[in-house]
C-alpha cells in the first residue's frame, strides 16, 4: 500500500482555484521531487497536505491508510507527516529545545509512548544539531528568532531529524541557502533517507537535486502534474525551462 | 475550526472561583458619612489618631465627590458609582477574639481550601506565610511565631494599629497621602483591614509572605490597606492573590498599598490578580481601582513590582516607585490580560529624585474578545536626578479582531544627564505561529498557550516559582475559548 495517495485533488483559496486535479502516489523509501514555476501550486500542495485551514479542498488523500483531509494539522503531524516550512515562523520567548521537546512528546503521547524528560531529550537534540552543524547556542535561543535565513532552514531539518517522520515534505528548503549551507542541509536530508521513510522535495531548481538525488521527478504547472519521470527530467527542465511544459499543457487543451 | 473560533472557545471558560460562602456577616448600613466612619473606627476599637486620620480623609474625599472629581482620565468606561448605595464594612461575624486558627469559622476555612490556600500551617507550602483577608477583615495569619523569632512583624492591619501604633503612625500615608487621589481618599476613610509587614534592620525575611484577598459579601466595597516597611538592609518578598464570587452587579475594590524601603533594603511585591471579571456579555465583575506605590527612601534601596492581572471588569492600577535615595532601583513587570468585555488601564510611574537612580518597566498587554487594554506609564526625571536611567519595554498582543490595545507613555526629563530607552511593539497572535506549532504535533490550545507564555516570559521569570506556574495556568484558563 502506498504511504501517500493523492487523487484528483483540488484546492481553492478566495475563490481562486490553485490545485486543479493533482494525482500522486508515494511509497515508503521513495524520494519524489515536485518542480514547477512560481505560482504553479507547489507550496499550496505542501500546505494542503499539512492541513492548513485556509484552503477549500476536494478530492481524496490517503495518508498511512487514513483519510488525511478529515484530520487536524496536529493529527497529521502525530501520524508522521512533517512539513519543512519555506518560511519558518518565529516564536518569541520559547526556546528551541523546549519547543522541540514539547513537539516530540506530543507525538510520542499520541502513539502511547512515554514522554521524554529534558535529560533524555537533550543528547538526542544535540546529536541532530551536530549533524546539521548548528551551534549549541541555538538550543536556548527562541524558536527561529533572530536566525538567519540559512539557520532557519537548517533548524527545520534538525526538527525533522528529531521527529523522524514517515513522510517529510520539504517546501523550498533550498531557497536562500548558499552552496555550503545547501550541502549541509542535503547531508542532513540524505542521512534521513531510509526504506521506511518517504521524502517529497518541493523546489524550483535542479541545484538541490544534485545533492539529494530523487527517484521520481514531477512537473507541476498551473495546478496539475503535467509530466513525471526519473532524475533526468530535472536536468531536462534545467536546460529548457518550464515554458515548454506549460505550452504543452496549453496545446493539449 | 478557524483560529477566531478557537479564540472564542478559549475565552468561554467559566470563572472557577465564583462560589459564595454562607457565613453570617456583621455589616454596617449602606452609605457613607462621618457617623459611618466613626462606627468603623469604633467597631475596630481604634486609637484616636486613626479616627482623626479617617475623618480628615473622609472630609477630603467628600469635598472631591462634591466637585465630581472622581478621576476621568483613564481609558475605561463605566456607569457612575453610587457611593451611598454601598456598605463600607462587612466582616464575618465572630463572637470573641480568635486565639488560634481552630476558632476561625469552618465555612471560611473551607473557602480558602477551595481556593487552594489551606490555612492550616502544616499543610502549607514550606516557606510561605499567609494572611487571609475575607471581605474586609483579616481572618488568619499563619507562621506568626516563626516570623517573630526573626523579628519580622507580619499581621493584620488592625493588629498593627493596636500593637505597633508608633510604626503605623509614622508610615501610614507617607507614600500615598489621603489627598493623593479620589479612591485613595476613600480608602483612607473607610479601610477596614489589610496586611502589615515590618522587617527590621539587617533581617532577610526567612519566608515568602503572602496575603490572599477574598470578597464574599454582596453590595460591599472592599477597601484594604497594605503597609510594608523594610528597614536598613532588610529583604522581603511579598505575594498577593485575589478572587471574588460571581455576582451580576459590579463590586468596588479600592485598595491602597504603601511600601517603604530604607537604605540598602529590598522589597519584592508580586500580585496575581484574579477578581471576578464579569460574564461573557460584560455583566458584573469587580471594579479594581487601586493605588500602589513604593518609596525607595534610602540609598541603594530597591522596590520591584510584578503583577499578573487577569481578573476584574475594570482595572485602574499603577504600581509606582518614588526613587528618592541615591542609587535606588525601581522595577515594574506586568502582564495584563483583558478578555470578553474587560477593560484595563494599567502601568506605572517611576519618579527619579535621587542620583544614579535606575528604573525598568516591562509591560505585556494581551487583549482578546472585546477586551480593551491600555498601558499608561509615566517616567519623571527630576532636576537633581543626575545619572538617572530608565528602560521601558511595552508590548501588546492582540487575539481576534474585536479587541484593542492602547499605549500612553509619558516621559518628563529635567536633568540632561538622564538616559532613557523606550521600546514598544504591537502584534497579532498569528495563524502562522499556531499552524507551525500544530504542524509539529502540538494542539491548537497548547500552541496558543505556548505563544502567550513566550510573550510573557520576561515577566513570569520575575515571579516566585509556584506563583509563576499558577500565573501560566491562570492565563491559559482566562483565555480558554478565546483562541480557536
Amino acid at each position: 500500500m502506498s504511504l501517500l495517495e493523492i487523487k484528483n485533488l483540488h484546492a481553492t483559496v478566495n475563490s481562486n482555484e490553485i490545485l486543479k486535479g493533482v494525482d500522486l502516489r508515494v511509497n515508503p523509501g521513495e524520494v519524489h521531487s515536485i518542480m514547477g514555476p512560481n505560482g504553479s501550486g507547489k507550496s499550496t500542495l505542501a500546505q494542503v497536505l499539512a492541513r492548513r485551514e485556509s484552503y477549500e479542498v476536494t478530492g481524496s488523500v490517503q495518508f498511512n491508510g487514513k483519510d488525511l483531509l478529515a484530520m487536524k494539522p496536529e493529527e497529521v503531524a502525530c501520524d508522521g507527516l512533517f512539513l519543512a516550512f519555506q518560511y519558518p515562523v518565529e516564536i518569541p520567548g520559547i526556546s528551541n529545545a523546549y519547543f522541540l521537546r514539547a513537539a516530540l512528546n506530543a507525538i510520542r503521547k499520541s502513539r502511547g509512548e512515554d514522554e521524554l524528560d529534558a535529560i533524555d531529550f537533550l543528547p538526542l537534540l544535540k546529536e541532530k544539531m551536530r549533524l546539521l552543524e548548528m551551534d549549541e547556542k541555538f538550543l536556548n535561543r527562541p524558536v527561529n528568532e533572530g536566525f538567519s535565513g540559512g539557520e532557519k532552514k537548517r533548524n527545520e531539518i534538525v526538527q525533522m531529524a528529531v521527529l523522524e517522520p514517515k513522510l517529510a515534505v520539504l517546501d523550498e528548503t533550498d531557497s536562500g541557502l548558499d552552496i555550503d549551507a545547501l550541502k549541509v542541509v542535503a547531508k542532513g536530508v540524505n542521512a534521513m533517507r531510509s526504506k521506511d521513510r518517504a521524502i517529497v522535495l518541493v523546489t524550483h531548481y535542479q541545484r538541490l537535486l544534485d545533492y539529494i538525488v530523487p527517484d521520481f521527478v514531477h512537473v507541476l504547472v498551473n495546478g496539475r502534474i503535467v509530466k513525471s519521470g526519473g532524475p533526468e527530467l530535472a536536468l531536462e527542465l534545467e536546460a529548457k525551462g518550464y515554458k515548454t511544459e506549460a505550452e504543452a499543457v496549453g496545446a493539449r487543451r | 475550526m478557524s483560529t477566531v473560533d478557537q479564540i472564542q472557545d478559549l475565552t468561554k471558560q467559566e470563572y472557577k472561583w465564583g462560589f459564595v460562602t454562607a457565613v453570617e456577616e456583621d455589616r454596617l448600613p449602606n452609605g457613607l458619612s462621618e457617623e459611618i466612619i466613626r462606627a468603623i473606627a469604633a467597631k475596630k476599637g481604634e486609637p484616636e489618631f486613626m479616627l482623626e486620620w479617617r475623618l480628615k480623609s473622609y472630609r477630603y474625599w467628600a469635598s472631591q465627590e462634591q466637585k465630581q472629581a472622581e478621576p476621568k482620565w483613564a481609558n475605561v468606561k463605566y456607569p457612575p458609582i453610587d457611593y451611598q448605595a454601598l456598605s463600607y464594612y462587612s466582616a464575618p461575624k465572630k463572637k470573641t477574639e480568635l486565639n488560634s486558627l481552630d476558632e476561625v469559622d469552618p465555612e471560611i476555612l473551607s473557602t480558602y481550601e477551595k481556593l487552594g490556600i489551606p490555612l492550616h500551617e502544616q499543610k502549607l507550602l514550606a516557606g510561605v506565610a499567609v494572611d487571609a483577608v475575607f471581605d474586609s477583615v483579616s481572618v488568619a495569619t499563619t507562621f506568626k511565631e516563626k516570623l517573630k523569632e526573626a523579628g519580622v512583624i507580619f499581621c493584620s492591619f488592625s493588629d498593627a494599629v493596636k500593637e505597633h501604633p508608633e510604626l503605623v503612625k509614622k508610615y501610614l500615608g507617607s507614600v500615598v497621602p489621603y489627598t493623593d487621589n479620589f479612591f485613595a481618599a476613600l480608602n483612607s476613610a473607610v479601610f477596614s483591614d489589610g496586611s502589615f509587614v515590618y522587617v527590621p534592620k539587617g533581617v532577610r525575611c526567612p519566608m515568602e509572605l503572602s496575603t490572599y484577598f477574598r470578597i464574599n459579601a454582596q453590595n460591599t466595597g472592599q477597601f484594604e490597606r497594605t503597609l510594608i516597611i523594610a528597614d536598613e538592609g532588610a529583604y522581603v518578598s511579598y505575594l498577593e492573590g485575589c478572587t471574588a464570587p460571581v455576582r451580576d452587579e459590579n463590586q468596588l475594590h479600592a485598595a491602597v498599598v504603601e511600601l517603604i524601603a530604607h537604605d540598602n533594603a529590598t522589597i519584592k511585591y508580586s500580585t496575581v490578580q484574579n477578581w471576578y471579571p464579569g460574564d461573557k456579555e460584560g455583566k458584573g465583575g469587580i471594579y479594581n481601582f487601586v493605588t500602589k506605590r513604593g518609596k525607595c527612601l534610602g540609598k541603594n534601596s530597591k522596590i520591584s513590582w510584578t503583577q499578573v492581572e487577569t481578573g476584574s471588569a475594570i482595572t485602574w492600577k499603577y504600581p509606582s516607585c518614588i526613587l528618592q535615595g541615591d542609587n535606588s532601583v525601581g522595577e515594574f513587570y506586568s502582564v495584563a490580560l483583558t478578555n470578553n468585555y474587560q477593560q484595563a488601564d494599567t502601568g506605572t510611574k517611576m519618579i527619579h529624585i535621587g542620583k544614579n537612580t535606575k528604573s525598568t518597566v516591562v509591560s505585556k498587554g494581551i487583549s482578546a474578545g472585546h477586551g480593551q487594554n491600555t498601558y499608561r506609564g509615566g517616567v519623571k526625571i527630576l532636576k537633581g536626578a543626575t545619572g538617572a536611567r530608565n528602560y521601558t519595554q511595552c508590548d501588546s498582543l492582540l487575539i481576534g479582531d474585536q479587541c484593542g490595545a492602547h499605549t500612553f507613555p509619558y516621559i518628563e526629563v529635567k536633568n540632561a544627564s538622564a538616559r532613557m530607552e523606550h521600546e514598544a511593539s504591537t502584534s497579532k497572535i498569528g495563524e502562522d505561529q499556531i499552524f507551525y506549532l500544530q504542524q509539529r504535533g502540538i494542539s491548537k490550545e497548547e500552541a496558543v498557550s505556548m505563544i502567550i507564555n513566550g510573550f510573557c516570559k520576561a515577566v513570569f521569570k520575575e515571579l516566585p516559582m509556584e506563583f509563576a506556574v499558577e500565573a501560566q495556568k491562570l492565563l491559559s484558563i482566562s483565555l480558554e475559548g478565546s483562541v480557536g
